[in-house]
């Protein structure tokens, strides 16, 4: 039981990690039904800028953190202007390529400039654990899982209470509509583009103390934040953030409990256990089945 | 989205192949020969990405599954490694359409992403699967040498089975992209719902070109272990995959013409194509570019791949049939100089 609840609370942590970069998916995909592919790679090249504040401009952790938050702000938005935008009325097939073409530029760019070499991240969390009713946990798990769920919490805070928040969703509802009553949906989307960059960050920068950084450590993660949004329904930010959570502690849980998947079958199974899901919920877990027309 | 290439083009494509050994040294022979694999894999990925209208991601992964299919026939059950090759087409063909019949219950994004997932799963059970698949160590297959009674040197040898296939394959596709089964391909490309309401089930229809797409590509991968003499679970990284999307992208998606140039782009965009493209660009702007870095022919293909989306979505084929409707259009307008100007 002990090993279970432990199981439950790391399963968390990293469920937390990977929801936060399904919602950035869910926020880009909302805006534009395009799926980007080059969400895991723009997470890892900040975390690297981060690691470069860190180590070659001397600043310290936390100054790091938010400045890096800022940079991927700017970055998302300054990627929608100069790829995305040019191609709005190309084919979907296209503006994916485009995502796949800056995935692979900007892991090539990171290895480039920064050496493939794996790099030691540091961890702003102390390295202690509590022990609760027998239970071991980590200061660093329920900390990465808070600071994941704080920033969640900002957006949804952002898009719920704020006027700019409004128009986003009413652009993303109904583009032209809201055109019509004066909302410049283009910026808009951009702005979408920079908040998805900025929880990527969020989420590259808590995933690297313990994955080590290097150009390909988020691909794996950017697999399961896809079947995290999947699951939850690819249109919800609330089912992505509560996929991310089941999908975290699934995986532990099925690795540490049914030995025939130990850590190497863990993706092959968590996909297969998605996979079920979904034909029991083809619209994911908060999704909407769409109804369609010719 | 028919190509045009015509008996014609297809007869000179016979003729350069044929030619172009002669011309080559053994390494060069060699390269050729990797050329002609990744034309095959392809034609493959052309089938479902360029006619069906659905991306893959993970077309690297089902090359896998046909390279340890020859691999293991051959190590652990002493098959001649030539014999391998249809078998290892069918297996992948096989698990192509299971794959499909999987994920073709979705619509949409969800294809892509799943895809997206093929060639990690794919490493996660090699690794599982030891004793079967020889793990994280890989299998070494026997050296690359001249079978059927001919004396040819090693890379020649490659680069004839790897193009006979290759060829074979290419009128296979032409065949299927002229016929029944290519229509409703592209009947299900240009729209889902209507294909459906006309009778054609868009499901099985995806399955088929997934199954097809995947027999292509386990042939490819075939060939391709017997090229390298060894498979492990790093001999086809996501890179791979995401290469292969690129090169049908680059040949123009659709164009069988075009995945001639893809496959060149593929072979030769890393170890060539790139540094070479780095050295003009030092030599042009004076600016220094380390062309050995770590990184930096990702880098130029990427940038490349996007040059291609902004300027030329049609890709190479795209721009050789713009060529090719220019030269009757130029011929056309010729006596129309004489005519009084001003109309």
């Amino acid at each position: 039981m002990q090993q279970f609840a432990q199981q439950v609370v790391s399963g968390l942590a990293q469920g937390a990690i990977y929801g936060s970069l399904a919602l950035a998916l869910v926020l880009i995909y909302k805006a534009t039904e395009v799926i980007n592919f080059a969400q895991g790679e723009m997470a890892m090249f900040t975390t690297y800028i981060c690691w470069s504040l860190i180590t070659h401009h001397g600043l310290s952790y936390w100054p790091a953190f938010f400045l890096t938050l800022l940079i991927a702000f700017a970055g998302g938005v300054g990627i929608q202007r100069i790829v995305i935008r040019p191609l709005e009325r190309a084919s979907v097939l296209t503006v994916v390529m485009a995502t796949i073409a800056l995935l692979v530029v900007l892991n090539g760019l990171a290895a480039w400039l920064w050496s493939p070499q794996i790099q030691f991240f540091p961890s702003p969390f102390p390295n202690t654990t509590w022990v609760i009713g027998g239970v071991h946990v980590s200061q660093q798990d329920v900390d990465t899982f808070g600071v994941t769920l704080a920033c969640v919490a900002v957006l949804w805070l952002f898009f719920r209470f704020t006027k700019l928040g409004l128009a986003m969703r009413a652009g993303a509802l109904n583009p032209d509509a809201a055109r019509l009553l004066g909302v410049r949906t283009s910026w808009l989307l951009a702005l979408g583009w920079g908040f998805a960059a900025v929880l990527g960050a969020v989420s590259g920068m808590m995933v690297a103390p313990s994955a080590f950084l290097q150009p390909n450590m988020m691909q794996v993660i950017l697999i399961y934040a896809f079947a995290s949004a999947v699951l939850g329904g690819i249109e919800s930010p609330v089912g992505a953030v509560v996929g991310g959570l089941a999908i975290g502690v699934t995986i532990n849980l099925l690795a540490t409990y049914v030995h025939f998947i130990g850590s190497s079958l863990q993706l092959p199974v968590a996909l297969a256990v998605l996979l079920v899901v979904l034909i029991v919920r083809p619209a994911g877990l908060f999704g909407r089945v769409a109804v369609r027309r010719v | 989205m028919t190509s045009r290439i015509g008996p014609a083009g297809f007869a000179a494509l016979v003729v350069a192949v044929a030619a172009a050994p002669l011309v080559s040294t053994h390494y060069r022979t060699y390269e050729l020969g990797f050329v002609g694999i990744y034309l095959a894999a392809l034609l493959g990925l052309n089938i479902l990405t360029g006619l069906t209208g659905q991306i893959s991601l993970g077309h690297g992964a089902f090359m896998g599954i046909g390279a340890y299919t020859t691999a293991i026939l051959v190590v652990d059950h002493g098959w001649r490694a030539l014999w391998t090759i249809p078998v290892a087409a069918v297996v992948t063909g096989l698990v192509g359409i299971g794959f499909g019949l999987a994920v073709t219950r979705f619509a949409g994004p969800y294809l892509a992403l799943a895809t997206f997932a093929l060639p990690l799963t794919l490493t996660g059970i090699v690794k599982r699967f030891q004793g079967f698949t020889g793990g994280s160590l890989g299998k070494n297959l026997p050296l690359l040498h001249s079978q059927l009674g001919l004396r040819t040197n090693p890379s020649l040898w490659l680069y004839i089975v790897a193009w006979s296939l290759a060829l074979l394959l290419f009128v296979l596709a032409w065949a299927v992209a002229r016929g029944r089964l290519g229509r409703s391909f592209r009947a299900v490309h240009d729209s889902e719902i209507a294909s459906t309401a006309n009778g054609i089930s868009a499901r099985w229809v995806k399955t088929l070109a997934f199954g097809l797409s995947a027999f292509y590509c386990g042939a490819a991968g075939a060939v391709f272990a017997i090229g390298v003499a060894y498979v492990n679970p790093d001999t086809f990284p996501i890179d791979l995959s995401i290469l292969l999307l690129t090169g049908v992208v680059i040949g123009g998606t659709g164009s069988l013409g075009g995945m001639v140039f893809g496959a060149l782009f593929v072979e030769f965009i890393r170890t060539t194509w790139a540094p070479a493209l780095v050295r003009a660009f030092t030599r042009v702007t004076t600016v220094h570019v380390n062309t050995h870095a770590a990184g930096s022919p990702q880098v130029i293909y990427g940038l490349v791949l996007l040059l291609v989306l902004f300027a030329a979505p049609a890709g190479a084929g795209g721009l050789a049939r713009r060529l090719a409707d220019l030269v009757p259009r130029l011929r056309r307008r010729a006596p129309s100089l004489s005519r009084p100007s001003g109309l």
